[in-house]
């Protein structure tokens, strides 16, 4: 048990240290978007092309957008969570044989 | 965003602590990816991250791409029927499928590039329900951004559909199956399978956006370099946190939904 547990957090860990290593010491990016890079390279590539295209609704700002964002994963993690909680509650208790 | 604090709460009393259960107290762990998630999404500000922006593709590649999908579609829908009909208890695991796209696919995560972009999601269900079923789930989470978050679009879905709810999850099924096959240990054979498929998804959009806007002087193969070094290179940390996040849910379920509730015939590698 203590075993899982370790491997558990140090798998963790590991996540959060690629996420936190970049920034550390990049300390001069600005961590955009790689679409928006991508953005430019199309502009850099072809610059007579123009969208076609563009989206019926933006959120109109930042906040909303992480508003959103956060929306997505909570929803998400809720549903997962549920999952998660639904399964452990309706596994046979280890060792005993139901009747 | 999600409250870790709650969640890891809310798994306390549940733990029962007995000799037998290896990973009983795995779940509690769950919420460390969550609380990785709600530290990321505080740093996320106003980046954007991948997939075909909206009006990005021209039109005839639109199309391509969206006939070219169409398919998967169909096939995943009908596959996902089937899922259910044989065993409607599926339905939890398939909605546990589409949420941990739904979260992976919304974490902005700061990369070695200097840039953000966002890992997928879409290995655990492919390699829990064969690849076609992520068609669909992979199409809820792109339609869900396009509409609410602009990002991505509709006339850029089926290009991103492809990348990311088919080739993604065919190359993650593909390497899992591979490697369980050669006898790695399952955890193995999933970290490989979601890492791998995460990775190819933005070699993909890579070669989409190439093949759109070959390079005037460098042609396609130009092209694709310069692309390849905004996604994919952006993508490798990523990709590995993927396979990480991938392996913990996987095990977590796997340990809850054993044997009991889906008689031992349902994760994929594992029906008997």
């Amino acid at each position: 048990m203590k075993r899982s547990i370790l491997k558990n957090f140090l798998l963790a860990a590991l996540v959060i240290a690629l996420a936190a290593v970049p920034l550390l010491t990049m300390s001069d990016a600005e961590f955009g978007g790689a679409d928006g890079q991508a953005e430019e390279a199309i502009t850099e590539l072809h610059p007579e092309y123009k969208p076609w295209f563009a989206p019926f609704w933006e959120p109109p700002g930042g906040e909303v957008e992480s508003l959103l964002f956060a929306l997505q994963a909570a929803l998400g993690a809720g549903v997962l969570g549920y999952g998660l909680g639904y399964l452990r509650a309706s596994r046979q208790p280890s060792g005993a044989e139901r009747g | 965003m999600p409250n870790p604090i709650r969640l890891c709460c809310w798994a306390w009393p549940h733990d029962s602590i007995k000799g037998g259960t290896m990973k009983t107290m795995e779940f509690r762990f769950i919420a460390v990816p969550s609380m990785t998630a709600a530290i990321l999404a505080l740093g996320s500000g106003d980046a954007f991250a991948m997939h075909i922006m909206e009006g990005f593709l021209p039109p005839s590649w639109s199309l391509f791409w969206t006939a070219v999908s169409l398919p998967f579609f169909v096939l995943g829908f009908r596959s996902m029927r089937k899922i259910v009909a044989d065993n409607p208890r599926m339905k939890l695991l398939l909605a546990m499928a589409g949420a941990f796209a739904f979260v992976l696919s919304s974490l902005k995560i700061p990369s070695v590039t200097g840039s953000c972009s966002h890992p997928t999601g879409v290995g655990l269900g492919a390699i829990m329900f064969g690849p076609s079923v992520m068609s669909v789930l992979g199409a809820i989470v792109l339609l869900f951004q396009a509409l609410l978050l602009a990002h991505g679009g509709l006339t850029t879905l089926g290009a991103n559909l492809f990348s990311m709810g088919i080739a993604g999850p065919f190359v993650s099924y593909g390497i899992y199956k591979l490697a369980d096959g050669m006898k790695a240990p399952r955890s193995m054979a999933v970290f490989l399978g979601a890492a791998l498929g995460d990775l190819l998804t933005y070699v993909v959009t890579s070669l989409q956006l190439a093949a759109a806007f070959p390079s005037a002087t460098g042609g396609f193969a130009a092209a694709m370099v310069k692309f390849l070094g905004i996604f994919a290179v952006t993508q490798v940390p990523l990709a590995v946190s993927e396979g990480i996040l991938t392996v913990m849910v996987y095990n977590a379920i796997r340990s809850y939904a054993g044997e009991t509730m889906f008689g031992g015939a349902t994760l994929s590698g594992e029906v008997k």
